[in-house]
């Protein structure tokens, strides 16, 4: 479980995240969703201790994160970010092993290789291991990361929008694999994802920022309806219900 | 006629590196080495090819480098000697020692500053840090008059100077590389003209003393080679052995450190102190390499680009030797070639800030055109 | 206006004080109590007056220079120094004194602004290069190359034994300046009043080529009367001054920040800026260590390069 308290963040005057308080359950995928501007990425950056809170506290399973030992935390919890610019000429496995550093230190046991396998097979990187990062296409390298972060194996994994730059069927494949992986591994997974129907499709618990406080919250069912989401977008929004599933449109 | 035209005092402006100096082959080599074995073989039958030749590249160019360096010391040591050996060999020896120390420094900092920045077009000596060191030497005697110079022995002020020099560098780099995440064309732009206030300050403070004083100054700036003090080698060479134990102590935190801030506060590092330690380390090898032969701007910036692209990863247990060694081949062997066929003996910093110059540019816009 | 009119006044007053800072006694008694051949009246016509004016004619050419630059090449942190101009010109007067030692010191001086237009037409091919024009990308690649040109500089004047007075020009400094030495300098005020002429194509041509091309103008042509007068005043002042860093750079983002950018208005402020700023900073290199001098470029790459580092945060705060 997340908890997170009276969470600010202050750039000069602007007040980008404004006391949030919230409870993200464990287990399951949680999106965040909201207009730009909202807050989103600053929250989840503060949660996972690479950003500094003004004010607030944020505990990840009890631990408070600006407290506890970075190393002992990137064995709970695991981040990434929606740029991930690097100098460094890395092979995907390369890359992929340093999800064991929290462990290893840079030393790899057969168990941390089995991680490693295992991690690359999952998201299908096998023919591509030994290709270096600058030479993958902008999907492929997007699955590189999270399966850097999957052999992190934390319980809980956070991604800043991880569909940016993918086409459709990677981004299909991307939810479809993170649904897996709380399904089959039971990892607590917390999206920031623009869109809407993807979070609706695939996530169990939906929360939404508006002005950096959480505008409304609750089970995906209940968060996709049209009043609630016209309220966080200020736009009109209908909502149909396609096979079993809510679909929004917001095109007119 | 000048009835009105005071004198001006000299300044020296550019300040030729006098080469010449050494240790011998850097002692963090055969350590770094030491761990080639590490064992990354991959489980997959078929990924295996792929990692013997990743393997063995690296090593080869070392074993090249290294080849390379030796034979750069022995032509320094040995061609156109001239009278007895007993003289010539600990005179050459001397020299080559400073210049492996100042090889071995300029490569080291580099390498780990823009591992620690995370790029690689920034070097301490671009952003200014020799700059600085040579402002805070012109700061001690500013404040403290030229006596001090004289009561101090040298290794006190030295040790004065890098105490100084690590306080300064440290406040300014936490100041641009801690805080908000800034660009990396406004960090580099904001290095040079550091580097440019930096440089002018000194001048500016050298020109406030008085005539005598700034005679007395420019002598302890830029000590030529054939007089180096030998105290103060001694002193750097046990300042650079304490700095190789930390450095290597960190080693397993470099490799995470180039995945980026964020990578690597995820995996666990923790991320200010190491950063904050690394740019110390850096800032006690920048002073030593500019005590020993002066500011040299694009030394450090030619030597790691090469040393990245001739080993072809960015594993830190093979560029961080590699540059030692190439940092040596240029200095000692370029200082070779230069004094003893073409009878140039100042000319190898010119040369070295031509070069490394042209790669600044080629690195600056082939980034950019990406 | 009267802004303006205030700033000129400022600028005469100082200009006034320069004329009586200096080793030899040169006030007003002295001057009214003697007669022409005094000592006195002596040192104010063959040294006094000649500083003052070398002062003011390049501090004016010199900043109206960069702000001609930054129209031209449309980026605000361009200036002589920071586009391999200066250093282009220092290459070709020494090539000048290597191979032309006899040359009038007008000959010389061009072959310095013919370097320097070559040095700045290659600065705008490297340019060219680079698709993504980064602001702050451009001064540095143009820093650089400056760095690349002073080298082979300076490994020439190694080889003929010229390192010293390479040194020597390259250090801006006004204490050398006597009647017969400073007339050069009358062209970079020919220079000013040509970029002040000019002063609508330069705006036009600031606002990019389609534009320009839009409203009629021959873009080319523009540019090339830029380069032709940036060049022509680093010259000028290179060889009769040396060097004086960042000051093209400094005043006019100084007035932009207090008149905004149409030419035509700026160029006054920046000419009469740039001659107060560089009158002020000579008589503070005077008098703080009477009876040395500390050399302009000193003084100014102190206080420029400290301006240069603000202006340079600053703009990062606005656009966060």
């Amino acid at each position: 479980m997340i908890v997170a308290q009276g969470v600010t963040k202050n750039y000069g005057s602007a007040c980008v995240v404004d006391g949030v308080s919230l409870t993200l359950p464990a287990g399951g995928i949680t999106s965040i969703i909201g207009p730009n501007g909202a807050g989103k990425s600053t929250f989840l950056s503060m949660v996972s201790r690479l950003m500094s809170m003004d004010m607030g506290t944020v505990k990840v399973d009890g631990l408070d994160v600006t407290k506890t030992p970075s190393d002992v935390l990137a064995r709970r919890l695991s981040i990434l970010r929606q740029d991930n610019h690097m100098t460094a000429r890395l092979t995907v496995r390369d890359l992929v092993s340093f999800g064991r550093y929290p462990y290893s230190k840079g030393r790899l046991t057969i168990e941390d290789k089995q991680h490693i396998d295992d991690a690359i097979g999952y998201l299908n990187l096998v023919e591509l291991a030994d290709r270096f990062l600058d030479e993958l296409s902008g999907g492929q390298r997007q699955r590189a990361f999270v399966a850097m972060v999957l052999c992190q194996d934390t319980d809980y994994v956070l991604l800043d929008e991880p569909l940016n730059n993918l086409d459709m069927k990677h981004a299909m494949g991307m939810m479809k694999l993170l649904r897996r992986a709380a399904n089959e591994l039971g990892k607590t997974v917390v999206l920031v994802l623009h869109d809407i129907n993807f979070a609706s499709w695939y996530s169990d618990y939906i929360v939404a920022m508006k002005n950096g406080k959480v505008a409304n919250q609750g089970p995906a069912a209940e968060m996709i309806q049209p009043k609630v989401l016209s309220e966080i977008y200020d736009m009109e929004i209908k909502v149909h219900e396609i096979g079993g599933q809510r679909i929004s449109l917001y095109y007119e | 006629m000048q009835p009105d035209q005071p004198k001006t005092i000299p300044t020296h402006g550019v300040i030729p590196a006098k080469a010449g100096i050494s240790l011998s082959a850097p002692e963090g080599d055969s350590r770094f080495r030491g761990n080639d074995a590490v064992d990354r073989g991959a489980p997959g039958g078929r990924a295996r090819g792929g990692w013997s030749i990743a393997l063995s590249r690296p090593v080869v160019a070392l074993l090249v480098l290294g080849l390379l360096a030796v034979i750069s010391i022995v032509c320094f040591m040995t061609l156109g000697a001239k009278g007895s050996w007993n003289f010539v060999l600990p005179f050459r020896g001397r020299k080559l020692l400073a210049l492996c120390l100042v090889a071995y420094s300029v490569a080291i900092s580099t390498v780990l500053f823009q591992t620690a920045t995370n790029n690689r077009i920034l070097t301490p000596s671009i952003m200014g840090f020799d700059a600085l060191y040579v402002l805070i030497q012109t700061s001690i005697v500013f404040f403290l008059g030229v006596g001090a110079l004289g009561t101090l022995n040298p290794q006190m002020q030295f040790g004065v100077e890098v105490l100084v020099m690590i306080a300064f560098s440290g406040l300014l780099f936490r100041w641009l590389f801690l805080g908000e995440e800034r660009s990396l064309h406004l960090l580099v732009l904001v290095g040079i003209v550091f580097g440019i206030l930096f440089r002018s300050l000194a001048q500016f403070m050298q020109r406030l003393l008085d005539p005598n004083a700034f005679n007395v100054l420019q002598d302890t700036f830029f000590a030529s080679f054939a007089t180096v003090d030998a105290s103060l080698l001694l002193v750097s060479s046990l300042i650079v052995g304490v700095v190789t134990v930390v450095a290597l102590r960190l080693m397993h935190t470099y490799d995470v450190l180039s995945l980026g801030r964020s990578q690597a506060i995820n995996l666990g590092v923790n991320y200010k102190r190491t950063i904050v330690i690394i740019l110390m380390l850096v800032s006690v090898l920048v002073a030593v390499s500019t005590a020993l032969v002066g500011p040299i701007t694009f030394f450090g910036l030619l030597v790691a680009s090469l040393a990245h692209s001739l080993v072809g990863t960015s594993n830190h247990k093979y560029v961080l030797p590699a540059a030692v060694l190439l940092a040596i081949v240029c200095l000692v062997g370029g200082q070779t070639v230069l004094e003893r066929i073409f009878a140039f003996d100042t000319a190898l910093s010119i040369i070295i800030e031509f070069l490394g110059g042209v790669v600044f540019i080629f690195l600056v816009l082939r980034r950019a055109a990406r | 206006m009267r802004l303006l009119a205030g700033a000129i006044i400022v600028t005469i007053l100082l200009a006034i004080a320069s004329l009586f800072v200096g080793v030899s006694d040169v006030s007003l008694g002295a001057l009214l109590s003697s007669s022409a051949e005094d000592r006195a009246m002596q040192v104010l016509l063959i040294s006094r007056i000649p500083r003052t004016l070398a002062i003011v004619l390049s501090g004016a050419a010199m900043a109206v220079a960069g702000l001609v630059m930054q129209m031209v090449v449309r980026n605000r942190f361009v200036e002589p120094s920071t586009a391999g101009t200066t250093e282009s010109a220092s290459l070709g007067f020494l090539v000048a004194t290597i191979f032309f030692p006899a040359w009038p010191l007008m000959g010389k001086m061009l072959i310095a602004a013919a370097f320097a237009l070559a040095g700045t037409a290659l600065f705008l091919r490297i340019l060219r290069a680079v698709p993504l024009r980064d602001t702050l990308l451009v001064p540095l690649v143009g820093i650089m190359l400056g760095g690349i040109i002073g080298a082979v500089t300076t490994f020439f004047a190694y080889r003929f034994e010229l390192l010293a007075s390479l040194l020597a020009w390259n250090m801006g400094d006004f204490s050398g300046i006597l009647r017969g030495r400073y007339e050069l300098l009358w062209i970079g005020l020919g220079c000013t009043i040509l970029a002040y002429v000019a002063a609508d194509r330069f705006t036009v041509a600031g606002m990019g080529k389609d534009f320009t091309t839009n409203l009629g103008l021959n873009y080319q042509r523009v540019m090339v009367l830029g380069l032709v007068i940036v060049s022509l005043v680093s010259a000028v002042v290179l060889v009769s001054v040396g060097s004086i860093p960042f000051l093209g750079l400094i005043i006019p983002n100084l007035v932009s920040l207090m008149v905004g950018d149409n030419m035509r208005r700026t160029v006054p402020w920046v000419a009469v800026m740039g001659a107060g700023f560089v009158l002020a900073c000579d008589i503070l290199g005077r008098i703080l260590r009477a009876p040395y001098e500390i050399p302009i470029s000193v003084v100014v790459g102190v206080i420029g390069s400290a301006i240069f580092l603000y202006l340079l945060l600053r703009t990062r705060r606005n656009a966060a």
